[in-house]
Protein backbone atom coordinates (compact mmCIF):
# COMPACT_ATOMS: atom_id res chain seq x y z
CA UNK A 1 0.00 0.00 0.00
CA UNK A 2 2.84 2.51 0.80
CA UNK A 3 5.32 1.24 -1.51
CA UNK A 4 7.77 3.99 -2.79
CA UNK A 5 7.86 1.94 -5.97
CA UNK A 6 9.69 4.78 -8.00
CA UNK A 7 11.77 6.20 -5.34
CA UNK A 8 14.30 3.39 -5.61
CA UNK A 9 16.63 3.83 -8.60
CA UNK A 10 20.05 5.62 -9.41
CA UNK A 11 19.50 7.71 -12.50
CA UNK A 12 19.81 11.67 -12.59
CA UNK A 13 16.75 12.17 -11.28
CA UNK A 14 16.82 10.31 -8.29
CA UNK A 15 20.19 12.18 -7.46
CA UNK A 16 18.60 16.02 -7.69
CA UNK A 17 18.30 17.42 -4.45
CA UNK A 18 14.60 17.09 -3.64
CA UNK A 19 14.65 20.95 -3.12
CA UNK A 20 15.71 21.37 -6.82
CA UNK A 21 13.02 18.91 -7.66
CA UNK A 22 9.73 20.55 -5.49
CA UNK A 23 10.81 23.86 -7.46
CA UNK A 24 11.11 21.94 -10.35
CA UNK A 25 7.70 20.63 -10.32
CA UNK A 26 5.99 23.13 -8.54
CA UNK A 27 6.74 25.64 -11.98
CA UNK A 28 6.17 22.86 -14.40
CA UNK A 29 2.84 22.28 -13.36
CA UNK A 30 1.77 25.86 -12.99
CA UNK A 31 2.90 26.10 -16.62
CA UNK A 32 1.08 23.25 -17.99
CA UNK A 33 -1.95 24.14 -16.02
CA UNK A 34 -2.00 27.52 -16.94
CA UNK A 35 -1.21 26.74 -20.80
CA UNK A 36 -4.35 27.01 -23.17
CA UNK A 37 -3.02 26.32 -26.24
CA UNK A 38 -2.90 22.45 -27.55
CA UNK A 39 0.53 22.52 -29.53
CA UNK A 40 2.22 23.63 -25.78
CA UNK A 41 -0.13 20.59 -23.99
CA UNK A 42 1.88 18.11 -26.09
CA UNK A 43 5.04 19.84 -25.98
CA UNK A 44 4.93 19.55 -21.97
CA UNK A 45 3.63 15.94 -22.24
CA UNK A 46 6.29 14.99 -24.48
CA UNK A 47 8.72 16.39 -22.24
CA UNK A 48 7.01 14.95 -18.99
CA UNK A 49 7.22 11.54 -20.66
CA UNK A 50 11.37 12.27 -21.38
CA UNK A 51 11.31 13.11 -18.18
CA UNK A 52 10.29 9.96 -17.14
CA UNK A 53 12.13 8.12 -19.71
CA UNK A 54 15.07 9.55 -18.11
CA UNK A 55 14.20 7.85 -14.23
CA UNK A 56 14.94 4.72 -16.30
CA UNK A 57 11.41 3.21 -14.22
CA UNK A 58 9.51 0.30 -15.38
CA UNK A 59 6.69 1.35 -17.70
CA UNK A 60 4.18 -0.87 -16.59
CA UNK A 61 3.95 0.58 -12.67
CA UNK A 62 4.06 4.16 -14.50
CA UNK A 63 1.07 3.14 -17.33
CA UNK A 64 -0.78 1.70 -14.49
CA UNK A 65 -0.93 5.20 -12.77
CA UNK A 66 -2.19 7.22 -16.04
CA UNK A 67 -4.59 4.78 -16.42
CA UNK A 68 -5.82 5.41 -13.17
CA UNK A 69 -5.93 8.48 -14.07
CA UNK A 70 -7.82 8.31 -17.52
CA UNK A 71 -9.91 6.83 -15.65
CA UNK A 72 -11.59 10.54 -14.85
CA UNK A 73 -10.40 12.14 -18.66
CA UNK A 74 -12.65 9.31 -20.03
CA UNK A 75 -15.84 11.06 -18.25
CA UNK A 76 -15.16 14.34 -19.81
CA UNK A 77 -14.95 12.63 -23.43
CA UNK A 78 -18.00 11.09 -22.56
CA UNK A 79 -19.47 14.37 -21.74
CA UNK A 80 -18.00 17.43 -23.36
CA UNK A 81 -18.30 16.68 -26.81
CA UNK A 82 -22.00 15.95 -27.04
CA UNK A 83 -22.78 18.83 -24.40
CA UNK A 84 -20.27 21.75 -25.23
CA UNK A 85 -21.98 23.73 -27.86
CA UNK A 86 -19.78 25.76 -30.09
CA UNK A 87 -20.08 26.46 -33.82
CA UNK A 88 -18.67 23.10 -35.59
CA UNK A 89 -20.22 20.03 -35.70
CA UNK A 90 -19.64 16.38 -36.68
CA UNK A 91 -22.65 14.20 -37.11
CA UNK A 92 -21.82 10.59 -36.09
CA UNK A 93 -24.76 8.84 -36.63
CA UNK A 94 -27.61 9.93 -34.32
CA UNK A 95 -24.90 11.98 -32.59
CA UNK A 96 -23.76 15.49 -32.72
CA UNK A 97 -20.53 16.29 -31.39
CA UNK A 98 -18.68 19.55 -30.75
CA UNK A 99 -15.62 19.85 -32.34
CA UNK A 100 -15.04 22.85 -29.56
CA UNK A 101 -15.47 20.05 -27.21
CA UNK A 102 -13.76 17.43 -28.60
CA UNK A 103 -10.67 20.18 -28.41
CA UNK A 104 -11.08 21.19 -25.22
CA UNK A 105 -11.39 17.26 -23.68
CA UNK A 106 -7.85 16.68 -25.62
CA UNK A 107 -6.61 19.41 -23.90
CA UNK A 108 -7.31 18.67 -20.87
CA UNK A 109 -6.46 15.25 -21.06
CA UNK A 110 -2.79 16.32 -22.41
CA UNK A 111 -2.56 18.36 -19.59
CA UNK A 112 -3.54 15.79 -16.74
CA UNK A 113 -1.43 13.33 -18.32
CA UNK A 114 2.17 15.98 -18.24
CA UNK A 115 1.48 16.86 -14.79
CA UNK A 116 1.06 13.14 -13.78
CA UNK A 117 4.07 12.03 -15.57
CA UNK A 118 6.52 15.27 -14.33
CA UNK A 119 4.97 14.56 -10.69
CA UNK A 120 6.28 10.83 -11.13
CA UNK A 121 9.44 11.71 -12.67
CA UNK A 122 10.31 14.92 -10.31
CA UNK A 123 8.48 14.15 -6.96
CA UNK A 124 8.23 10.49 -6.95
CA UNK A 125 11.88 9.71 -7.29
CA UNK A 126 12.32 10.98 -3.59
CA UNK A 127 11.46 9.40 -0.38
CA UNK A 128 8.68 10.92 0.74
CA UNK A 129 10.38 11.36 4.18
CA UNK A 130 13.39 13.65 1.94
CA UNK A 131 10.57 15.42 0.59
CA UNK A 132 9.16 16.65 3.63
CA UNK A 133 12.37 17.51 5.38
CA UNK A 134 12.78 19.94 1.68
CA UNK A 135 9.77 21.45 2.24
CA UNK A 136 10.71 22.05 5.42
CA UNK A 137 14.07 23.74 4.10
CA UNK A 138 12.02 25.45 1.86
CA UNK A 139 9.98 27.46 4.65
CA UNK A 140 6.95 25.85 4.57
CA UNK A 141 5.00 26.02 7.34
CA UNK A 142 6.27 23.36 9.72
CA UNK A 143 3.44 22.16 10.46
CA UNK A 144 1.79 21.21 7.46
CA UNK A 145 5.36 19.62 7.06
CA UNK A 146 4.53 17.19 9.75
CA UNK A 147 1.08 16.48 8.84
CA UNK A 148 2.55 15.37 5.48
CA UNK A 149 5.10 13.39 7.16
CA UNK A 150 3.05 11.62 10.35
CA UNK A 151 -0.23 10.98 7.87
CA UNK A 152 2.54 9.18 5.09
CA UNK A 153 3.72 6.59 8.46
CA UNK A 154 0.20 6.40 10.32
CA UNK A 155 -1.94 5.98 7.30
CA UNK A 156 -0.47 2.82 6.92
CA UNK A 157 -1.27 1.34 10.66
CA UNK A 158 -4.57 3.50 10.41
CA UNK A 159 -5.54 1.48 7.64
CA UNK A 160 -3.96 -2.22 9.52
CA UNK A 161 -6.18 -1.14 12.09
CA UNK A 162 -9.31 -0.84 10.33
CA UNK A 163 -8.42 -4.11 8.52
CA UNK A 164 -8.28 -6.03 11.97
CA UNK A 165 -11.92 -4.39 13.18
CA UNK A 166 -13.19 -5.82 9.63
CA UNK A 167 -11.44 -9.63 9.92
CA UNK A 168 -13.04 -9.62 13.31
CA UNK A 169 -16.19 -8.28 12.37
CA UNK A 170 -16.09 -11.44 9.29
CA UNK A 171 -14.88 -13.57 11.53
CA UNK A 172 -18.50 -13.43 13.15
CA UNK A 173 -20.26 -13.72 9.80
CA UNK A 174 -20.73 -10.12 9.17
CA UNK A 175 -21.77 -9.94 5.63
CA UNK A 176 -22.80 -6.09 4.32
CA UNK A 177 -25.95 -5.38 2.83
CA UNK A 178 -28.19 -2.71 2.38
CA UNK A 179 -29.90 -2.73 6.05
CA UNK A 180 -29.68 -0.94 9.52
CA UNK A 181 -27.60 -3.51 10.88
CA UNK A 182 -24.63 -2.67 8.14
CA UNK A 183 -24.74 0.62 8.56
CA UNK A 184 -24.66 0.77 12.30
CA UNK A 185 -21.80 -1.68 11.94
CA UNK A 186 -20.03 0.47 9.84
CA UNK A 187 -20.61 3.26 11.66
CA UNK A 188 -18.78 0.99 14.87
CA UNK A 189 -16.09 0.41 12.11
CA UNK A 190 -15.21 3.65 11.98
CA UNK A 191 -15.66 5.22 15.49
CA UNK A 192 -13.44 2.26 16.43
CA UNK A 193 -11.02 3.13 13.88
CA UNK A 194 -10.66 7.04 15.12
CA UNK A 195 -10.64 5.98 18.73
CA UNK A 196 -8.26 3.71 18.34
CA UNK A 197 -5.78 6.27 15.91
CA UNK A 198 -6.55 8.88 18.83
CA UNK A 199 -5.14 6.47 21.63
CA UNK A 200 -2.22 5.55 19.16
CA UNK A 201 -1.76 9.31 18.38
CA UNK A 202 -1.26 10.15 22.21
CA UNK A 203 1.05 7.24 23.06
CA UNK A 204 3.56 8.30 20.11
CA UNK A 205 3.18 11.95 21.18
CA UNK A 206 4.48 10.88 24.93
CA UNK A 207 7.28 8.33 22.92
CA UNK A 208 8.77 11.34 21.31
CA UNK A 209 8.20 13.88 23.95
CA UNK A 210 10.21 11.01 26.21
CA UNK A 211 12.96 11.48 23.51
CA UNK A 212 13.11 14.57 24.00
CA UNK A 213 10.90 16.05 21.72
CA UNK A 214 10.09 19.40 21.95
CA UNK A 215 7.92 20.41 18.77
CA UNK A 216 11.22 20.84 16.13
CA UNK A 217 11.63 18.27 14.14
CA UNK A 218 15.32 17.72 12.70
CA UNK A 219 16.09 16.11 9.91
CA UNK A 220 18.74 13.53 9.98
CA UNK A 221 19.26 14.77 5.97
CA UNK A 222 21.79 13.51 3.33
CA UNK A 223 20.72 15.32 0.87
CA UNK A 224 23.23 18.57 -0.44
CA UNK A 225 21.99 21.07 -2.21
CA UNK A 226 24.40 20.82 -5.41
CA UNK A 227 25.64 23.18 -8.37
CA UNK A 228 24.32 20.49 -10.65
CA UNK A 229 20.83 20.81 -9.18
CA UNK A 230 20.99 24.33 -9.75
CA UNK A 231 22.00 23.31 -13.66
CA UNK A 232 18.71 21.14 -13.54
CA UNK A 233 16.52 23.59 -12.46
CA UNK A 234 17.52 26.11 -15.08
CA UNK A 235 17.49 23.65 -18.02
CA UNK A 236 13.95 22.81 -16.51
CA UNK A 237 13.09 26.95 -16.56
CA UNK A 238 14.56 26.96 -19.40
CA UNK A 239 12.21 24.30 -21.31
CA UNK A 240 8.98 25.15 -19.15
CA UNK A 241 9.17 28.77 -20.19
CA UNK A 242 10.15 27.81 -23.48
CA UNK A 243 6.65 26.39 -24.49
CA UNK A 244 4.73 28.56 -22.58
CA UNK A 245 5.91 30.82 -25.23
CA UNK A 246 5.14 28.29 -28.25
CA UNK A 247 1.60 28.14 -26.45
CA UNK A 248 1.12 32.11 -26.70
CA UNK A 249 2.28 31.73 -30.35
CA UNK A 250 0.04 29.02 -31.78
CA UNK A 251 -2.93 29.71 -29.09
CA UNK B 1 26.71 2.97 43.06
CA UNK B 2 26.03 6.99 43.90
CA UNK B 3 24.39 7.37 47.61
CA UNK B 4 21.24 8.61 45.96
CA UNK B 5 19.38 6.61 44.61
CA UNK B 6 18.61 7.37 40.54
CA UNK B 7 14.38 7.94 40.98
CA UNK B 8 12.58 7.99 44.33
CA UNK B 9 8.58 8.18 44.68
CA UNK B 10 7.60 8.96 47.79
CA UNK B 11 3.73 9.15 49.11
CA UNK B 12 2.65 8.36 45.45
CA UNK B 13 -1.14 8.29 44.74
CA UNK B 14 -2.71 8.18 41.64
CA UNK B 15 -6.34 8.61 40.90
CA UNK B 16 -7.34 8.37 37.16
CA UNK B 17 -10.23 10.86 35.67
CA UNK B 18 -13.38 9.52 35.83
CA UNK B 19 -12.26 6.34 38.18
CA UNK B 20 -13.86 5.02 41.76
CA UNK B 21 -10.61 4.54 43.60
CA UNK B 22 -6.93 5.59 43.44
CA UNK B 23 -4.52 3.06 41.27
CA UNK B 24 -1.72 3.68 43.37
CA UNK B 25 -2.18 5.13 46.95
CA UNK B 26 0.72 6.21 49.29
CA UNK B 27 3.43 4.39 47.29
CA UNK B 28 6.80 4.33 48.01
CA UNK B 29 10.33 3.07 46.27
CA UNK B 30 13.24 3.67 45.49
CA UNK B 31 15.76 2.54 42.90
CA UNK B 32 18.03 0.65 45.47
CA UNK B 33 18.60 -2.49 43.25
CA UNK B 34 19.70 -2.52 40.27
CA UNK B 35 18.20 -5.02 38.29
CA UNK B 36 14.13 -4.91 39.72
CA UNK B 37 11.22 -6.90 38.17
CA UNK B 38 7.57 -5.86 38.70
CA UNK B 39 5.43 -8.03 39.05
CA UNK B 40 1.07 -8.08 39.63
CA UNK B 41 -2.28 -8.97 38.22
CA UNK B 42 -3.45 -6.75 34.95
CA UNK B 43 -4.96 -3.63 35.92
CA UNK B 44 -2.91 -3.41 39.18
CA UNK B 45 -1.21 -0.08 37.82
CA UNK B 46 2.29 -1.45 36.63
CA UNK B 47 2.43 0.73 33.34
CA UNK B 48 0.77 3.85 35.51
CA UNK B 49 3.94 3.29 37.92
CA UNK B 50 6.57 3.89 34.92
CA UNK B 51 4.42 6.22 33.65
CA UNK B 52 4.69 8.23 36.40
CA UNK B 53 8.53 7.74 37.11
CA UNK B 54 9.22 9.55 33.65
CA UNK B 55 6.42 12.37 34.19
CA UNK B 56 4.31 11.14 31.68
CA UNK B 57 1.59 11.15 34.52
CA UNK B 58 1.15 13.84 37.37
CA UNK B 59 0.66 12.07 40.54
CA UNK B 60 -2.38 13.56 42.47
CA UNK B 61 -0.20 13.08 45.34
CA UNK B 62 3.26 13.01 46.60
CA UNK B 63 7.28 13.67 45.06
CA UNK B 64 8.75 12.17 42.40
CA UNK B 65 12.80 12.88 43.24
CA UNK B 66 15.63 12.10 40.91
CA UNK B 67 19.07 11.71 42.33
CA UNK B 68 17.34 12.85 45.68
CA UNK B 69 15.86 15.78 44.43
CA UNK B 70 12.10 16.51 43.76
CA UNK B 71 11.24 17.54 39.86
CA UNK B 72 10.41 21.01 39.78
CA UNK B 73 10.37 22.49 36.43
CA UNK B 74 10.78 21.44 32.87
CA UNK B 75 14.65 20.78 32.54
CA UNK B 76 14.65 18.74 35.42
CA UNK B 77 12.13 16.60 33.60
CA UNK B 78 14.00 16.72 30.22
CA UNK B 79 17.39 15.53 32.24
CA UNK B 80 15.56 12.48 33.99
CA UNK B 81 14.02 11.65 30.68
CA UNK B 82 17.83 11.29 29.25
CA UNK B 83 19.03 9.48 32.08
CA UNK B 84 15.18 6.82 32.56
CA UNK B 85 14.59 5.32 29.29
CA UNK B 86 11.27 3.67 28.88
CA UNK B 87 10.74 0.49 26.36
CA UNK B 88 6.62 0.35 26.04
CA UNK B 89 4.73 -2.76 25.70
CA UNK B 90 4.14 -1.96 21.72
CA UNK B 91 6.77 -0.91 19.87
CA UNK B 92 5.06 0.50 16.80
CA UNK B 93 3.62 3.26 19.45
CA UNK B 94 7.78 3.80 19.81
CA UNK B 95 8.79 3.82 15.59
CA UNK B 96 7.32 6.96 14.13
CA UNK B 97 10.49 7.46 11.34
CA UNK B 98 10.07 6.22 8.02
CA UNK B 99 13.37 4.54 8.47
CA UNK B 100 15.17 2.79 10.98
CA UNK B 101 18.51 5.16 11.04
CA UNK B 102 16.25 8.18 11.58
CA UNK B 103 14.31 6.59 14.32
CA UNK B 104 17.26 5.66 16.09
CA UNK B 105 19.03 9.18 15.71
CA UNK B 106 15.94 10.95 16.86
CA UNK B 107 16.66 11.13 20.58
CA UNK B 108 20.67 12.35 20.10
CA UNK B 109 19.13 15.00 17.19
CA UNK B 110 16.66 16.48 19.67
CA UNK B 111 20.31 16.34 22.71
CA UNK B 112 21.56 18.76 20.40
CA UNK B 113 23.74 16.19 18.39
CA UNK B 114 25.27 17.17 15.24
CA UNK B 115 23.72 15.56 12.31
CA UNK B 116 26.98 13.60 11.98
CA UNK B 117 27.31 12.37 15.10
CA UNK B 118 23.61 11.85 15.77
CA UNK B 119 24.44 9.29 12.59
CA UNK B 120 27.26 7.90 14.30
CA UNK B 121 25.87 7.16 17.56
CA UNK B 122 22.54 5.77 15.87
CA UNK B 123 25.05 3.53 13.99
CA UNK B 124 27.10 2.34 16.67
CA UNK B 125 24.28 1.50 18.86
CA UNK B 126 22.47 -0.55 15.94
CA UNK B 127 25.50 -2.21 15.50
CA UNK B 128 26.20 -3.28 19.48
CA UNK B 129 22.23 -4.90 18.99
CA UNK B 130 23.52 -6.98 16.11
CA UNK B 131 21.16 -4.97 13.96
CA UNK B 132 23.61 -3.58 10.72
CA UNK B 133 22.56 -3.07 7.86
CA UNK B 134 19.27 -1.70 9.65
CA UNK B 135 19.56 1.46 8.85
CA UNK B 136 17.71 1.95 5.58
CA UNK B 137 14.79 -0.58 6.42
CA UNK B 138 11.39 0.90 6.74
CA UNK B 139 10.23 0.41 10.12
CA UNK B 140 6.64 -0.54 9.48
CA UNK B 141 7.72 -3.48 7.95
CA UNK B 142 9.85 -4.88 10.24
CA UNK B 143 9.14 -8.02 12.05
CA UNK B 144 7.59 -7.68 15.80
CA UNK B 145 10.89 -9.07 17.07
CA UNK B 146 12.97 -6.70 15.15
CA UNK B 147 10.66 -3.65 15.67
CA UNK B 148 11.29 -4.04 19.69
CA UNK B 149 15.04 -4.59 19.23
CA UNK B 150 15.13 -1.18 17.21
CA UNK B 151 12.82 0.24 19.68
CA UNK B 152 15.38 -0.70 22.20
CA UNK B 153 18.07 1.00 19.69
CA UNK B 154 16.24 4.17 19.74
CA UNK B 155 16.62 4.42 23.67
CA UNK B 156 20.03 2.97 24.43
CA UNK B 157 21.33 5.69 21.46
CA UNK B 158 20.40 8.29 24.25
CA UNK B 159 22.91 6.55 26.42
CA UNK B 160 20.66 6.38 29.88
CA UNK B 161 21.39 4.91 33.12
CA UNK B 162 18.08 3.47 33.46
CA UNK B 163 15.88 1.33 31.55
CA UNK B 164 12.13 0.99 32.32
CA UNK B 165 11.34 -2.49 30.13
CA UNK B 166 7.49 -2.87 30.07
CA UNK B 167 6.67 -6.75 29.37
CA UNK B 168 9.66 -6.75 27.17
CA UNK B 169 9.39 -10.42 26.21
CA UNK B 170 5.22 -9.94 25.26
CA UNK B 171 4.86 -12.02 21.83
CA UNK B 172 8.31 -12.48 21.41
CA UNK B 173 9.40 -16.02 19.80
CA UNK B 174 11.74 -17.85 22.02
CA UNK B 175 14.77 -17.00 19.62
CA UNK B 176 14.19 -13.21 19.93
CA UNK B 177 13.72 -13.59 23.58
CA UNK B 178 16.58 -15.37 24.57
CA UNK B 179 18.57 -12.43 21.73
CA UNK B 180 16.68 -9.55 23.68
CA UNK B 181 17.70 -11.51 27.78
CA UNK B 182 21.43 -11.62 26.25
CA UNK B 183 21.28 -8.00 25.70
CA UNK B 184 19.90 -7.06 28.37
CA UNK B 185 22.41 -9.13 30.66
CA UNK B 186 25.10 -7.59 28.67
CA UNK B 187 24.08 -3.79 29.40
CA UNK B 188 25.51 -1.92 32.53
CA UNK B 189 22.63 -0.26 33.20
CA UNK B 190 20.16 -0.09 35.96
CA UNK B 191 16.79 -1.97 34.59
CA UNK B 192 13.34 -2.04 36.55
CA UNK B 193 11.24 -4.47 34.11
CA UNK B 194 7.42 -5.57 34.28
CA UNK B 195 6.70 -8.62 32.81
CA UNK B 196 4.80 -11.82 33.39
CA UNK B 197 7.34 -14.00 32.29
CA UNK B 198 8.81 -15.41 35.64
CA UNK B 199 11.89 -17.18 33.86
CA UNK B 200 12.74 -13.85 32.39
CA UNK B 201 12.73 -12.21 35.69
CA UNK B 202 15.00 -15.07 37.26
CA UNK B 203 17.52 -14.83 33.98
CA UNK B 204 18.16 -10.76 34.42
CA UNK B 205 18.59 -11.50 38.04
CA UNK B 206 16.09 -9.23 39.60
CA UNK B 207 14.97 -8.41 42.85
CA UNK B 208 10.87 -8.93 42.44
CA UNK B 209 8.72 -6.13 43.59
CA UNK B 210 5.23 -6.61 43.41
CA UNK B 211 2.32 -4.11 42.68
CA UNK B 212 -0.66 -4.67 44.90
CA UNK B 213 -3.79 -2.35 46.27
CA UNK B 214 -2.04 0.69 45.21
CA UNK B 215 1.30 -0.16 47.47
CA UNK B 216 4.70 -1.85 46.19
CA UNK B 217 6.24 -4.17 48.22
CA UNK B 218 9.32 -5.91 47.82
CA UNK B 219 8.89 -10.02 48.19
CA UNK B 220 10.82 -10.51 50.95
CA UNK B 221 9.84 -14.17 51.41
CA UNK B 222 9.52 -15.23 47.68
CA UNK B 223 12.95 -16.45 46.12
CA UNK B 224 13.26 -17.00 42.60
CA UNK B 225 13.67 -20.43 41.52
CA UNK B 226 14.12 -22.29 38.50
CA UNK B 227 13.02 -25.54 38.19
CA UNK B 228 14.56 -27.82 35.45
CA UNK B 229 12.59 -30.33 33.95
CA UNK B 230 11.71 -31.89 30.23
CA UNK B 231 9.21 -31.94 27.99
CA UNK B 232 7.73 -31.09 24.73
CA UNK B 233 7.84 -27.60 22.92
CA UNK B 234 9.77 -26.91 26.96
CA UNK B 235 11.92 -24.59 24.84
CA UNK B 236 8.84 -22.12 24.81
CA UNK B 237 8.07 -19.30 27.46
CA UNK B 238 5.55 -21.61 29.51
CA UNK B 239 3.83 -21.71 33.61
CA UNK B 240 3.18 -24.69 35.32
CA UNK B 241 -0.08 -24.80 37.62
CA UNK B 242 2.47 -24.98 40.58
Amino acid sequence: MMDEQFAEGDSLLHKRDPKAKIIASAIFITAAALTRSSTAAAMFLAFAAILCALTGLPLRPILKRLLAVNSFTFFLWITLPPTYGGNEFITLGPLSLSVEGIRLAALITLKTNAVVLAIIALLGTSRIANTGHALETLHLPQGLCFIMLFSYRYIFVIYQEYQRLVRAARLRCFKPATNIHTYRTFGYLFGMTLVKSWNRASRVHQAMILRGFDGHLIPLSQDRYRRSDTLFLLVILTLTLSIALVGFQYP
Amino acid sequence: MSKQPLIELRNISYLYPHSTGPILENLNFSTQEKHIGVIGSNGCGKTTFFQIIVGLLTPTAGQLLFHGKEIKDKNRMRDLRREVGFLFQNSDDQLFSPTVIEDVAFGPLNLGYSQTAAKKTAIETLAKLGLEGFEERITHRLSGGEKKLVALATILAMEPKMLLLDEPTNNLDPKTRLRLISILQGLDLHQIIISHDWDFLEQTGSTLYRIEDGHIHRCEEDHIHVHSHIHKAGDYPHRHGH
